[in-house]
């Protein structure tokens, strides 16, 4: 499948050592071309996040600054029962379960298939592929059903991790499969196994720590998506930080609070990626 | 003209491919002359105030360590970049400014320029149908052109289906089917394997003989520059250390880099006293006869140091032990500890036949003149190594 | 770790320790029941819904209601949104991925855009329609676009800001793909930069672009929130259209018909993506 640019990964595209000039106006005329383009879609993407912040501090009479909108997000009652904040903590443990089961599922299997089961690896990557063509609004048609049985045991909105995994392994695959392609794991593990070291070992303590990049890269796709999601949550009931979001545009379409707490997400992974893309490079370095 | 005439009116299928590049290259063949180039990235400097003049037909090598400027200077014959001062010159034409894809030059590069979406054939026309000639004249010429370089028959493969010496025996045909006025080689053979590299260096010398088209070639493997090139431009950061036929750079080195980096050689202790240097027990004479008397470094070659043909003294200053001997097929080369130093000398393997590690042998060093530099190395004798 | 030679029996034999090994394939066991569980078991359970009739009976013939006029417009309003949204997103995110990539491999303005990207593609659709609603609605900060609420043209500009970024990501490795030597060979055999792009570069690069538009289109089929949060009150697309007959309170008849909205929409998406995935190996041949 595609080949994505990952978060903190640079191409092999450049040579590295002496650098390779271009004629003079050529560059020119593409840097030119660059800021051009950088200025018009920077533009694009910026003004309605803008116009969000603006919203978000938008005071009690039209023009005025206030910055109730980002208080209220810790005591907005919200249109249902659950508060605005409670709905943010279920999400972001919910983020949190899934990147936790998440990993336990993909990197062992992953592991192991490479290891000891190369056979099953296209059978993996297809099955691992299929959440792109098995969009979540059919998925949640069908899950009706197993739901009912998981909420015979618990009702909590946490349970959506169970179908989240699922959501997240085309994004949690690609990335993983990026960094275990990066070392080998094969002499990794023998070299391991021959001084005594369990399966358990060879996984967890030595080629996980050696697959860092891939697995921070995997955690932060599964949490964004997590504190994105919100087709399942809604059609199967449950609330969580977007369906509470929406409940609380219907009925008052411009409360503030909406752009302050979705502005607030937005930063959260913003600053995640930005943390992400800077610890890979470092690691790098150091390595090369 | 005759030769026009014939080019214009008889049918091209009569005419070879290469009596025709031949013809114009006669026609035209091109004076290169590139004068006080400079170029500089930031605070490295690629190349200071470069002269180098190609004569029409000849071929060129810049030979050099990773660094010294010599594909530096080939970009910015080529276009692929500005010089920051000097001028290129190229027919008489001052074509310094002229961009890249205006230079009628064409250029083999050292791996992966095939287009890899085209077939063989369509990468040979490439430059023709850019020119605007028509589909069916432009295939015969290339595949005339594939004819010249022994790839005919593999006109509609793509470039992945060939081995790497074919892919740049395409990538000479795809250069040479515009009939440029000059040849550029960015180190084409590097990427390949040292079979390969071998027959494909006959093969473009050979071409480029026939063809008699003006050439740079650049490489860092100073036995394929040495085989190949009329003359031998040797760079080091920047500038030319030497320009001469293969056998001058090799036998009589203008400096130490190039007496260094050009083939092996014997760093030995010496003393010049009135004209010669005195190495080891022999008086050999100086390349350059008025060097003050001192303590010098001399740059022997492993095939200037010879057997003592009397007998077999036990001691002496080239008497040593043998340590290991490397056959090398007509010749193998021996190398000896005298004790104090190392030396290594090249005879013939008939020569070499009673040697073995172990064996004392008694060493002798022809008069050829010498190159010394005033080194402040002591009296370590090291064999240099190829860079 | 070689296995001894064969028993006369031909049995082959216990490890030393006799300790009898389970096949290696059992390691996945534990992922492929998840997987199972809840991605092939609902997948399932929507496809025989769709070929079923209320009172349980199979009914294959279900597959032609999917040429029912009234179901025929939610495909057709979803294919026009799919289209526009991929369309434009395809070709400013070309525009837009040419522009990062031709810049420092090891840059600030790459990791800042790649950063950016990997969020706005996840961005969560509700609160996408809020930015936009803001920006450009009724109450815009930026202007009132009396379009906003059209079908597809609002929309479809919502769409485009979350797939301009998703083909960001999916283009660029292709670009990266493209080698400096053929550029400057194509110049030095005497090609203009617009004929290097009309012969040479172009066509390397339309396998992967074609994949991209592809792989956006797919991605807005599956899309719910983002519609969902910008305009409830219609249902112009085949998920909302499930989403609405989801909750519908007429009995199992509404199941049915979420069910085989849902199975013509897998088609539609899964069609896309063969094509995709065939495109994109094209393009790795030769961008490797």
């Amino acid at each position: 499948m595609a080949a994505l640019t990952s978060v903190g990964e640079t191409p092999i595209a450049a040579p590295a050592g002496r650098p390779r000039g271009m004629q003079a106006g050529r560059r020119r005329r593409l840097n030119t071309f660059r800021y051009v383009v950088f200025t018009l879609f920077g533009a694009f993407f910026l003004i309605p996040l803008l116009a969000m912040l603006r919203f978000s501090l938008e005071g009690a009479k039209l023009g005025t600054w206030s910055l109730s909108a980002w208080r209220q997000i810790a005591s907005y009652q919200g249109s249902g029962i659950p508060p605005l904040l409670s709905s943010i903590e279920i999400t972001l443990e919910l983020a949190v379960i899934t990147c936790a089961v998440m990993l336990v599922l993909l990197v062992p299997t992953m592991i192991w298939v490479q290891l000891r089961v190369r056979w099953l690896t296209r059978t993996i990557e297809v099955l691992c592929l299929l959440p792109l063509t098995i969009p979540a609004i059919v998925l949640v048609v069908g899950l009706g059903e197993i739901y009912n049985r998981i909420q015979r045991f618990s009702l909590s909105a946490l349970m959506l991790f169970w179908i989240y995994v699922i959501l997240a392994l085309p994004y949690a695959y690609r990335a993983l499969a990026a960094g275990l392609g990066g070392i080998d794991v094969k002499t990794l593990s023998e070299a391991a196994r021959s001084l005594g070291a369990s399966w358990f070992t060879v996984i967890v303590r030595v080629i996980a720590p050696n697959m860092r990049q891939g697995i921070l890269n995997a955690v932060l796709l599964t949490f964004s998506l997590v504190l994105g999601e919100f087709t399942i949550a809604y059609l199967l009931l449950y609330t969580n930080l977007q369906v509470e979001l929406y409940s609380i545009s219907r009925n008052t379409p411009n409360a503030g609070v909406l752009f302050s707490t979705s502005f607030a997400a937005l930063l959260f992974a913003f600053a995640l990626l930005m943390i992400l893309s800077y610890a890979g490079r470092g690691r790098r370095r150091s390595r090369g | 003209m005759a030769v026009a005439a014939a080019v214009d009116e008889v049918p091209l299928v009569t005419s070879s491919p290469v009596t025709r590049v031949r013809d114009r290259a006669a026609r035209d063949a091109v004076e290169v002359r590139l004068e006080g180039l400079s170029r500089h990235y930031g605070s490295v400097v690629a190349l200071d105030r470069l002269d180098l003049t190609l004569e029409p037909g000849q071929l060129i090598a810049l030979l050099g360590p990773s660094g010294c400027g010599k594909t530096t200077t080939l970009r910015l014959l080529a276009g692929l970049e500005d010089a920051d001062a000097g001028r290129v010159i190229v027919g008489g034409r001052d074509i310094t400014r002229m961009p890249a894809n205006k230079r009628d030059m064409g250029m083999v590069f050292q791996a992966y320029s095939l287009f890899p979406h085209m077939t063989v054939r369509q990468n040979v026309a490439f430059g023709l149908r850019l020119r605007r000639v028509g589909a069916a004249e432009r295939d015969q010429r290339a595949i005339e052109m594939l004819e010249l370089v022994g790839l005919a028959e593999h006109a509609t493969r793509y470039p992945h289906q060939l081995s790497g010496g074919q892919q740049q025996r395409v990538a000479l045909a795809r250069a040479l089917a515009i009939e440029p006025q000059v040849l550029l080689l960015d180190e084409p053979l590097s990427a390949l394997d040292a079979k390969v590299r071998a027959q494909l260096r006959d093969e473009i010398r050979r071409i480029q003989l026939e063809v008699g088209i003006t050439t740079l070639f650049v490489t860092h493997d100073q036995e394929e520059a040495l085989a190949i090139a009329d003359r031998v431009g040797v760079m080091r950061d920047g500038h030319l250390e030497q320009l001469a036929p293969p056998t001058e750079v090799y036998s009589r080195p203008a400096t130490s880099f190039v007496a260094e980096f050009v083939g092996l050689t014997n760093r030995l202790a010496g003393e010049v006293r009135d004209g010669s240097v005195i190495v080891r027990g022999c008086t050999l004479p100086l390349v350059e006869r008025d060097t003050p008397n001192g303590q010098v470094v001399a740059l022997v070659r492993p095939e200037a140091v010879t057997m003592a043909s009397d007998g077999a003294p036990e001691s002496g200053p080239l008497v040593g032990t043998v340590i290991a001997v490397t056959f090398l097929g007509a010749t193998s080369r021996v190398t000896v500890d005298l004790g104090d130093a190392r030396i290594l000398a090249q005879f013939s393997t008939a020569d070499a036949a009673a040697l073995t590690a172990g064996s004392r042998v008694a060493l002798t060093i022809r008069p050829d003149p010498v190159l010394v530099s005033a080194s402040s190395d002591p009296a370590v004798s090291v064999a240099g190594e190829e860079a | 770790m070689t296995v001894a030679a064969t028993t006369k029996t031909g049995v082959r034999p216990s490890w030393a320790g006799r300790r009898p090994h389970a096949p290696t394939w059992v390691g996945t066991v534990p992922f492929l029941a998840y997987v199972a569980i809840f991605l092939l078991w609902p997948t399932g359970i929507v496809v025989v819904d769709a070929l079923k009739n209320p009172n349980g009976a199979w009914a294959f013939s279900n597959i032609s209601e999917l040429g029912n006029p009234l179901v025929r417009d939610y495909f057709i309003g979803s294919f026009k949104l799919c289209l526009l949204s991929a369309a434009a997103g395809a070709v400013f995110g070309a525009i837009l991925a040419y522009a990062v990539a031709s810049g420092d491999p090891d840059g600030l303005i790459r990791r800042l855009y790649i950063a950016v990207s990997g969020v706005l593609a996840q961005f969560g659709g509700v609160t996408l329609a809020f930015a936009f609603l803001v920006t450009i609605g009724p109450v815009g900060l930026l202007f009132h676009a009396s379009w906003y609420f059209d079908f597809p043209w609002g929309i479809g500009l919502i769409y485009t800001y979350f797939q301009i970024p998703l083909m960001v990501l999916v283009f660029m490795p292709a670009i990266d793909g493209l080698k400096v030597q053929w550029r400057e060979a194509s110049e030095n055999l005497g090609s203009s930069a617009w004929q290097y792009w009309r012969y040479v570069g172009g066509p390397l690069l339309a396998p992967a672009f074609l994949g991209g538009a592809l792989l956006l289109f797919a991605n807005a089929l599956s899309a719910f929130a983002t519609i969902q949060a910008w305009e409830n009150q219609i249902a112009y697309i085949v998920p909302q259209q499930i989403s609405t007959a989801m909750s519908s309170e007429v009995g199992l008849s509404s199941v049915n018909e979420a069910s085989l909205l849902a199975l013509g929409l897998v088609i539609m998406v899964a069609v896309v993506m063969t094509i995709y995935a065939l495109l994109q190996r094209r393009a790795a041949r030769w961008l490797r």
